[in-house]
């Protein structure tokens, strides 16, 4: 079937077959290779990507049900001249990220969470990022990345 | 993980829908959120040869109060109810529970009508509907029915909903001001339940401990008859036949069902 989406901005058009996932389509046919495959079980969040505004686990989303529709990758995020969003730029200053798998879906979750609720707690980060698992970090600076994203303190 | 080859459809409307499930039949299978449906075709123990995707239908994400009842459509988002004030004042219970559904990006796809359709014994929101004494209302060719959520649930994946229908509503009498409880035991996070309890004033509904979600008949005519919290939690598990796993027996699962149960009615008991 005949797809298009909008993706960081830009339709993206093809001929694809029915059953391909949104994830796929990110990557094969945008090209857009930030947003990783991870479980691919709706579990660990590393396909995270925004639609319509909300986080979504791409793996588990029909390209289909997102034709006509408006997606925002991690490579949607960086300004024109290259300047990192304020969610990007705390996890670089914070260090949210060993080996930086799970990263992408990660700022994009965290993007979504603060849409929701602004100045989250500690408490609430790790709530609202519990789709989003990371083997690396023990979580503790990517909790500190997104109190810094929202402006707030970040406790030592 | 790709999943078989199917035929993508979209209807925009209920009308469209029930006219390609009747034109399909049992080959089709309904596309909400896809959250439950879409996990099980990349793993090919689901290969429905169409399917009809009806998140286009607009007539069905409402939540508002008619009569007695609170009204929803059943592809309300797991997102939208979680913070729908008419929802948190007249069921609280299901506000709570659409809110600890999965997680965050589950909740933004994921529908009340999916979870109710798909009939998982393992899922929140069907035991939830069953402690909130809610009614089904489907459309077919032949035009609607009501369906109390006690005779909806046949055994697991399993509904009364024939091919050819679709679960268009969730009516549920106003639990204003009821007390209410949820508890879910979990390995991690966004896990399914090993086993649940929700409550609703006087009505205690069970997750994962049967092939259907179950009320805690026991513990209920307990309450009824005055008997104490811890008096009627222990009789949570009566009559339940959990499933035995390797990582849950039957008998841990009873357990939890007899602890969970005096949480729930505890916070009940609390929340009025």
């Amino acid at each position: 079937m005949k797809v298009t989406i909008e993706v960081n901005g830009g339709p993206v058009s093809a001929e694809v077959e029915d059953r391909t996932l949104l994830v796929h389509y990110i990557r094969e046919t945008a090209g857009l290779t930030a947003t990783n495959v991870g479980c691919d079980t709706t579990s660990c969040g590393a396909c995270t990507v925004l639609l319509d505004g909300e986080s979504v686990k791409s793996c588990t989303v029909l390209a289909a049900q997102a034709d006509g529709h408006a997606v925002t990758t991690v490579e949607g995020l960086t300004g024109q001249d290259g300047e990192l969003h304020p969610v990007q730029r705390a996890f670089r200053e914070q260090h949210g990220l060993q080996c930086g798998f799970c990263t992408p879906g990660m700022i994009m979750a965290t993007v979504s969470l603060l849409e929701h609720n602004p100045k989250p707690t500690r408490a609430e980060v790790r709530e609202g990022l519990e789709g989003n698992l990371c083997r690396c970090t023990g979580y503790h600076n990517i909790v500190s990345a997104v109190v810094d994203a929202s402006g707030q303190e970040v406790a030592r | 993980m790709i999943p078989v080859q199917f035929g993508y459809r979209r209807a925009s409307s209920v009308d469209e829908a029930l006219a390609l499930l009747a034109e399909h039949g049992d080959d089709a299978k309904l596309l909400a959120g896809g959250h439950s449906l879409l996990p099980l075709m990349k793993l090919r123990l689901a290969a429905p040869e169409v399917l009809v995707d009806i998140a286009p239908v607009e007539e069905l994400h409402h939540v508002r109060i008619d009569g007695e009842d609170v009204v929803i459509g059943a592809l309300a988002r797991y997102h939208d109810l979680q913070g729908d004030e008419v929802l948190r004042e007249h069921a609280p219970l299901l506000a709570h529970v659409a809110g600890v559904v999965g997680d965050q990006q589950v909740r933004h796809r994921g529908t009340i009508g999916g979870s109710i359709a798909h009939a998982d014994p393992a899922a929140d929101l069907p035991a939830a509907i069953l402690a909130s004494d809610a009614v089904l209302v489907a459309r077919g060719q032949e035009g609607e029915r009501r369906i109390p959520a006690a005779d909806f649930f046949l055994g697991p994946f399993t509904t009364s909903l024939t091919p050819e229908e679709l679960l268009t509503e969730i009516r549920v009498p106003r639990q204003t001001g009821l007390g209410w409880g949820f508890e879910k035991f979990t390995r991690r996070a966004i896990d399914w339940a090993i086993v649940g309890v929700a409550v609703s004033g006087k009505r205690v509904g069970l997750i994962n401990m049967g092939g259907t979600p179950v009320r805690a008949s026991a513990a209920e005519e307990a309450l009824a008859r005055g008997a104490s919290v811890a008096e009627a939690a222990e009789l949570a598990a009566e009559g339940t036949s959990p499933p035995d796993e390797p990582h849950a027996t039957t008998e841990y699962r009873r357990h939890l069902a007899r602890v969970l149960t005096a949480r729930a009615l505890e916070t009940s008991a609390g929340s009025r």
